[in-house]
């Protein structure tokens, strides 16, 4: 129990820090058709939905889907002030599920009596923890933030979940989302259907209202939640949750955090 | 009198041609409204027959770009006709054979169709709706419906009226 408490109170603490803000994906456009038709995506971190005002999202864990189930490049990257860009070519027909998949971790200690904390990559943990460095914790984090987009009508093969993290499976289809409609989804923890993941739901132009007008569902014994778009708009979604599947042996726990954005269309 | 007998006998010539001949006639016109804007483009326009449950069991037209400097660029506004695209358009190869035209200028435009033809094989007895979707490019997107009932037991026209976009859409069903 101590060290359950301990765990999510470094969550807390890192988690104040790292993740008070809104990391997002967001597409020029969802449905679409034609020749050769293209997106391109707006990636940052940033307090209001959807404006890129406070940092870039870095690329480095760019995973492209295509409907074909094989991965593509993003093209046309860079990495600005306060946004990251790129672009994806629809080469084909179905759906693409675009994602920046990050794993890494987050660990707090003390050195010579003074408190330090850790944010990086697994690889680096080793090398940056002093020798010296007492009341080792780590925490492991995996993150995915992703969106949807499909040329022509929607398909599903890139949306079979990878087994790692938090994924979303469509019972309804994420590009077939219309204001009025009642959409069901499915999250998965590590593959498997997980119930009672608390999930924040925020419509975008946050800008032009005084409150954010958020939503809290919550996934019942199926994992699925059901949500009634009151309007059309781009909307953020969030959830997060902890696992013991460290693959860091000085970790105690695992922080699986999941963000989608979804364009809902007017009838 | 002897005129009169003789034309008693042509009307019952015509109507027992009609009765013979018990393929329905399909006429739909739709009004393309003169605009009064500064730049203007020729709407995209869908008509097609949907049921109780809005699935597309008949597209009649699509009118869009259908040329330009590269193949199928006009394609890339079709999502636009947002109804249209969801119920049927995005899963369709484009052109579609007999229904895909060019766009049509400001004015009434009919279209003909018999009840035989094969876009209405799926059509069972019972309720459906007409639907006319119209979007412009840098202007606005509307739908226009008219409920019926198939087959028609008699001749009957409806007529609905748009607002911005379109202007009066009818139905003829003989």
């Amino acid at each position: 129990m101590t060290r359950f408490l301990l765990s999510t109170l470094a969550i807390a603490v890192i988690g104040t820090t790292a993740f008070a803000h809104k990391v997002w994906l967001r597409p020029s456009q969802t449905q679409l058709s034609g020749a050769e038709p293209w997106v391109t995506v707006d990636a940052a971190v940033s307090n209001d939905l959807f404006y890129f005002n406070h940092f870039p999202l870095r690329l480095d864990g760019l995973v492209i889907t295509a409907p074909d189930g094989n991965q593509v490049q993003g093209e046309n990257q860079s990495v600005g002030k306060y946004r990251s860009v790129f672009d994806v070519p629809l080469h084909q027909q179905g759906t693409y599920r675009i994602a920046i998949v990050n794993g890494g971790v987050f660990a707090s200690y003390e050195q010579g009596g003074q408190r330090r904390r850790f944010r990086g990559s697994i690889e680096s943990l080793e090398k940056e923890i002093p020798a010296d460095a007492t009341n080792l914790r780590v925490t492991e984090r995996l993150s995915r933030i992703e969106t949807f987009v499909t040329n022509g009508a929607p398909t599903d093969e890139a949306l079979k979940p990878t087994g790692k993290g938090v994924e979303l499976v469509p019972v309804s289809h994420p590009n077939d989302l219309y204001a009025g409609e009642e959409s069901t989804f499915r999250l998965l923890v590590n593959g498997k259907p997980a119930e009672g993941l608390e999930i924040e739901l925020i419509r975008g132009g946050t800008r032009y209202r005084n409150a954010q007008d958020e939503v809290h569902l919550t996934t019942d014994a199926n994992g699925e939640f059901s949500v009634t778009w009151s309007e059309p708009g781009m909307y953020w979604l969030e959830t997060s949750t902890e696992d013991k599947e460290t693959s860091v042996p000085q970790a105690t726990s695992r922080y699986l955090s999941y963000a989608a954005t979804f364009e809902v269309l007017p009838q | 009198m002897k005129q009169l007998f003789l034309l008693a006998l042509m009307s019952v010539a015509v109507s027992s041609v009609s009765a013979e001949d018990p393929t329905p006639r399909i006429e739909v016109s739709v009004t393309i409204p003169r605009l009064n804007v500064s730049e203007y483009h020729r709407p995209y326009v869908a008509v097609w027959i949907q049921d109780k449950n809005r699935k597309v069991v008949a597209n009649l037209a699509v009118w869009y770009q259908l040329t330009g400097r590269n193949k199928d660029e006009g394609t890339k506004w079709l999502p636009d006709l947002r109804q249209w695209w969801r119920r049927s358009g995005r899963s369709l190869e484009h052109p579609v054979d007999g229904v895909s035209g060019a766009t049509r200028p400001a004015g009434e435009h009919t279209l003909r169709f018999t009840g035989d033809e094969k876009r209405f094989a799926g059509m069972k007895r019972g309720d459906y709706e007409l639907v006319v979707e119209a979007a412009r490019e840098v202007g606005g997107r509307e739908m226009v419906q008219i409920p019926f009932s198939w087959p028609a037991t008699k001749t009957s026209t409806q007529t609905q009226s748009g607002e911005t976009e379109l202007g009066d859409v009818s139905l003829t069903i003989r």
